[in-house]
């Protein structure tokens, strides 16, 4: 594990330039989006295109033992059909996965489509070619295979035990353990949970989720004329990642690769991956030599886009006469699902360094994940990706320790925050948290909630026979985001930096073009990123383009997700703007015949200290730089810089959720009455959209918390796939969600910002599960398992008071 | 999501509409606002040839006052149910649980006859005219008959239609005066019901249909009498399960499902007596 020690400290004010930051700005994507006009993949109009259905595996686990496709080929439209073994050469590699957490990881083989064995309900078989999408859909129906059904192997433990063994080739279902203990001297850990005045030992299981990104995945792989180039659109959050991917397993020559997104509808990183009909429809387009396209049904997006969480999680926590933890073990078996894609084995050690939390943690600390595969549909980061479960972990097992201790679960935290003086504050992990102020987020929600009085009101309302209980629920979290020190990095073994480009360009007319290698599908980098280049240069926002997700526009970048963009992303574009206005001032130095030292840059215009009459505008330079008619010598023309920023450090937002909740004794249904998120992710570029994510991310945690689950039955069946079993929450069904102010402005970075894309979801889940067994822990309840559905609360009182 | 090909008519007329499935016979299917049916198509859970299209029998939407009873046309949608100031006079029990059916834009599509003719125990309309005591008027090629809710709904997804005949009306009894109430329990607002009440008291009668706790609506007839014979609120919920038969799901066990149906059944009285 690299420590970092070398944090470039800056506490610059965030507003420099003309006001434009911190401005509540509506965003400049939003009336595409909301008049219908924005361009989605499935929207392009493509003459000639063949459409591609894929045939899935109805089974869990079963032997391939024929697939005949000749019904297919008969149907009306079909041109091609193949089974997996008929495609079986056309592959360069595996499908990719880039984070082998240890060198001993089993990783099975991975293609496509499957030749001999189809390991999960959803796994492709077979494939048809046809002049429309309806039609190639028919013919799917028409392809016969064989199967011989395997038993399906759904729970976690027994995957362990090797009864039935997926992957023969692995002889094991275990993938890989992953230790990381921490400790002064051997056995700390241990001689804590032995000494220590309290101990809580808890279980807690992740429900698999699914992420439902609104529009689901569609691909066009576009042939270009002569001479084998290809351009990609996919619904994808990461265009960088896919092109240098589909070029190792096609085989491309990556400078013949293009990617494109056109508007994509959301991701929760489901779409953070490379996948099986994105090589098929590269593959096929480009031995057929036409343009190949796929679109994602809801029904095959629950079984055939990855899913998220999980896990189980066993954690120990122990903690001296006060309440202050001496000791941690956590020990995680974590849901694979059937192959490994582009970054699962990684997302349990995300989370791996955040069973901490916010608080002062002794070098006592054991953590040890085992992997294992399943016969489900693969997981892989979904929002928060390892960190929503750890905080899960933690805040939940708080809230036990404090029901031990009979204290309020408030003051037990307070205990053991790390103090604001701490910070830049060195974690038992090694890792540095540049910044914190646990206290003031927890004071700023108690006061908005109006704590103390509350729990009175719950004292008086929970009666032992009240129709309906009360509950209140706290938790904080730290975040590790803004994905990452491309050092810290490799010695996770991960096989890609952390770095983000930008490209800053002032054109003649004095236009701003920013380029970037983030790939928004929702956030607003449209309206965030020209905030920042329009601050920075003092002009309107209006007058500043962001140009993105074209490998061809951008050809640096690495991609959106884990909350990076702006505090790796949109750092680089305000430090390629810096250097943008260096080259400036040299010209206007040079034509105003001034020290550049003597050069004031404000309002989009250059002064001359001491000389009021001097003054040149930028829209001047820019036009002087281009025409190169008269610039200092060994100065090029035009006003253009790359940046590319590898950070120096994660970024660290956190903060403090409250919630009250009631719960219907009768029924166990449970009414989110109020939810109060203070999250503390530094200076804010545009509140508007930090409120946006906050709230989605909030109800994504709440989610997990109280509706949504992707739940199999024994035979391996994915028994919510649709949206009416999926119970993805609506407006209508959550509460309004009051958003308090704490801002740590970030040491790490020019502008002072943190990520802020996964801070809600983290926050959520604990919070409102810590209030559903507040409510409950005075009728006898323990605990209960997310989603805390009407149905699970109701026989949790039942069996409590059995 | 793409069904499987079919062919589709637009009838002008319900006599045009009953002449065409005749014609087309058994794997023919009336399509009113499609909420029903179009989703089985997608899934290919239903696979119809023909489609017989009576989106358009606007003469079949209204909401009039018939002597004793209000007569709703079968192609009324749930929208007009709803908001309908007729009923909310005379069986405002029926407007409110139209309000709980789906979300706007399925009660904007969504018929009153499409969802009696489909007959889905988990839906509200069909438990609530069986617990108002509604007749519903069929129209076959030899002419219309009334058919008493309670004989109506014969198993899983059936009725006692004949595969040539359209429900063309529903007519419920005017009810001035009745306490009544709608109980539906759903994990979101826009769900199907777990399990629903739909209740009124008036004097000393009562009507209590039950919503998803059998393969078909259920009047849970043992509680009005046990009402009627003076049994207190409580004591007669408790029958509420008598003659269900219930399913386990995602969202309820057996045992959940009868006790929400006694729970919601008690809270549906005691709010109808108030
Ligand atoms: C997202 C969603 C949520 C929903 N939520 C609910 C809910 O909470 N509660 C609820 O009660 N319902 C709900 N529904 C169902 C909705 O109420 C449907 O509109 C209704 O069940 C069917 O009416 P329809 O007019 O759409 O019928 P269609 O779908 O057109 O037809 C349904 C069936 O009835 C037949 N049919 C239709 N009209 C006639 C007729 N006049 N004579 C003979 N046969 C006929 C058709 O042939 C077909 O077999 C929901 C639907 C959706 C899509």
């Amino acid at each position: 594990m690299t420590v970092i020690d070398d944090m470039e400290a800056s506490t610059e004010s965030i507003a420099a330039g003309n006001g434009v930051l911190g401005q509540r700005m509506l965003r400049k994507e939003d009336p595409a989006l909301l008049t219908g006009e924005a361009v989605f993949t499935n929207d392009m109009k493509v003459p000639g295109a063949l459409h591609l259905a894929v045939l899935r595996s109805p089974y869990a686990h079963a032997k391939i033992l024929s697939v005949d496709v000749s019904g297919a080929l008969a149907m009306p439209g079909v041109l091609h059909a193949y089974s997996g073994a008929d495609l079986a050469d056309s592959w360069a590699a595996p499908m990719p996965c880039a984070w082998p957490v240890t060198d001993d990881m089993k990783n099975p083989a991975h293609y496509p489509l499957a030749v001999s064995k189809a390991t999960y309900v959803g796994d492709g078989v077979a494939c048809v070619l046809a002049t429309s999408d309806a039609a190639a859909r028919d013919a799917i129906e028409a392809i016969d295979v064989e199967y011989e059904p395997l038993p399906a192997v759904i729970d976690l433990e027994d995957a362990l035990s090797d009864n039935v063994v997926i992957h023969d080739e692995l002889g094991t279902n275990a993938s890989y353990t992953w230790p990381l203990v921490i400790e002064e001297t051997e056995g700390d850990c241990q001689k804590a949970m032995d000494e220590s005045a309290y101990v809580v030992k808890e279980r807690y299981v992740q429900q698999r989720l699914i992420p439902m990104a609104m529009e689901p995945r569609a691909v066009v792989a576009m042939p270009q004329p002569f001479g084998g180039d290809m351009t990609l659109y996919s619904s994808t959050q990461v265009p960088h990642i896919l092109k240098v991917m589909t070029a190792l397993t096609l085989g491309i020559p990556e400078q013949q690769m293009r990617v494109v997104c056109p508007a994509v509808g959301g991701g929760f990183g489901s779409k953070l991956n490379v996948y099986a009909e994105e090589l098929l429809c590269v593959q096929l387009a480009q031995t057929l030599k036409v343009p190949v396209r796929w679109n994602e049904e809801r029904g095959e997006n629950t079984q055939a886009t990855i899913h998220g969480r999980a896990q189980i999680q066993d954690i120990e926590l122990a903690a001296d006469e006060q309440g202050k933890i001496t000791g941690m073990r956590v020990r995680l078996i974590g849901d694979m699902g059937a192959y490994l894609q582009l970054v699962t084995p990684g997302v349990p050690l995300l989370g791996a360094f955040l069973y901490g939390g916010v608080y002062e943690i002794p070098k006592a600390f054991d953590f040890s994940c085992t992997s294992v595969f399943t016969t489900m549909t693969p997981t892989d980061a979904y929002r928060g990706a390892g960190r929503p479960e750890a905080t899960y972990a933690i805040e939940h097992a708080m809230d036990a320790l404090a029901r031990k201790m009979d204290i309020d679960p408030l003051e037990l935290r307070r205990r053991n925050f790390i103090p604001k003086e701490a910070f830049p504050y060195e974690a038992y992990t090694g890792l540095t948290y540049d910044s914190g102020d646990h206290d003031k987020a927890a004071t700023v929600a108690e006061n908005i909630l109006g704590y103390a009085d509350l729990r009175a009101k719950q004292a008086a309302q929970n009666t032992p026979d009240a129709k309906k209980r009360l509950g209140i629920g706290v938790s904080t979290y730290f975040e590790m985001c803004g994905l990452a020190p491309s050092r810290v990095l490799a010695s996770l073994n991960y096989s890609a930096g952390g770095w983000e480009s930008a490209t800053v360009r002032v054109l003649p007319t004095s236009k701003i073009q920013v380029v970037t290698g983030t790939a928004p599908h929702g956030q607003g980098h449209e309206t965030a990123w020209s905030m920042i280049a329009a601050d920075k240069f003092g002009v309107d926002p209006a007058d500043v383009d962001v140009l993105h997700s074209d490998t061809a526009i951008a050809p640096l970048g690495l991609d959106t997700y884990g909350s990076r963009s702006l505090p790796v992303g949109g750092v680089a574009i305000g430090m390629a703007c810096d250097k943008v206005i260096e080259k400036a001032r040299k010209i206007a130095a040079h034509q105003m015949e001034a020290n550049e030292e003597d050069l004031e840059f404000a309002g989009g215009m250059f002064t001359v200290k001491g000389s009021p009459d001097k003054e040149m505008p930028l829209a001047a330079i820019a036009f002087e730089a281009f025409t190169a008619h008269d610039l200092p010598d060994d100065l090029e023309p035009n006003l253009e810089v790359q940046v590319t920023y590898d950070p120096p450090n994660f970024s660290w937002p956190f903060g403090t959720h409250m919630c009250v909740v009631e719960i219907d004794v009768e029924t166990g249904e449970t009414d989110v009455l109020e939810y109060v998120a203070v999250d503390d992710c530094g200076n804010k570029v545009n509140p508007l959209i930090v409120d946006g994510q906050v709230h989605g991310g909030v109800v994504q945690g709440l989610a997990q918390a109280l509706y949504e689950e992707a739940a199999y039955d024994s035979d391996g069946n994915l028994q919510s796939s649709s949206l009416a079993e999926y119970l993805v929450p609506a407006a209508s069904d959550v509460p309004s969600i009051t958003t308090g102010e704490s801002i740590t402005p970030s040491p790490t970075n020019p502008l002072g910002v943190k990520g802020v894309g996964e801070a809600g979801t983290i926050g959520a889940a604990p919070c409102i599960m810590n209030a559903v067994v507040d409510a409950l822990s005075g009728l006898g309840v323990q605990d209960i398992q997310m989603p805390a559905s009407p149905l699970k609360v109701w026989t949790a009182i039942q069996e409590a008071q059995a | 999501m793409i069904p499987a090909a079919f062919d589709y008519v637009r009838a002008e007329s319900a006599e045009e509409a009953i002449s065409l499935i005749g014609q087309h016979g058994d794997e023919s299917k009336f399509l009113a606002g499609g909420h029903s049916l179009l989703p089985l198509m997608k899934l290919r859970l239903a696979q119809p040839t023909v489609l017989i299209d009576i989106g358009r029998l606007t003469d079949l939407s209204y909401i009039r006052e018939d002597g004793d009873v209000i007569a709703i046309g079968a192609m009324t949608r749930h929208m007009d149910v709803e908001n309908s100031p007729v009923l909310a006079e005379h069986a405002p029990l029926l407007a409110h649980a139209a309000s709980h059916v789906g979300d706007p834009q399925v009660r904007h599509r969504g018929t009153i006859g499409g969802s009696i003719a489909h007959s889905d125990s988990a839906s509200d309309l069909p438990a609530t005219t069986l617990a108002l005591g509604a007749t519903y008027v069929a129209q076959g090629p030899n002419g219309t008959r009334e058919i008493a809710a309670g004989d109506f709904y014969k198993g899983f997804l059936t009725t006692d239609l004949a595969a040539d005949e359209m429900l063309t009306e529903i007519r419920v009894p005017k009810m001035q005066g009745a306490g009544w109430s709608f109980q539906k329990f759903n994990r979101r607002a826009q769900d199907w019901a777990i399990v629903g009440v739909a209740a009124w008291r008036r004097n000393g009668d009562s009507g209590i249909g039950l919503v998803n706790m059998s393969s078909v609506p259920v009047l849970a007839s043992g509680v009005s009498s046990a009402l009627s014979g003076g049994a207190s609120i409580e004591d007669a919920a408790a029958l509420a399960t008598e003659g269900c038969d219930p399913t386990a799901d995602l969202n309820a066990s057996i045992e959940y499902r009868e006790h929400l149906a006694r729970i919601l059944t008690k809270r549906a009285l005691e709010a109808s007596s108030s």
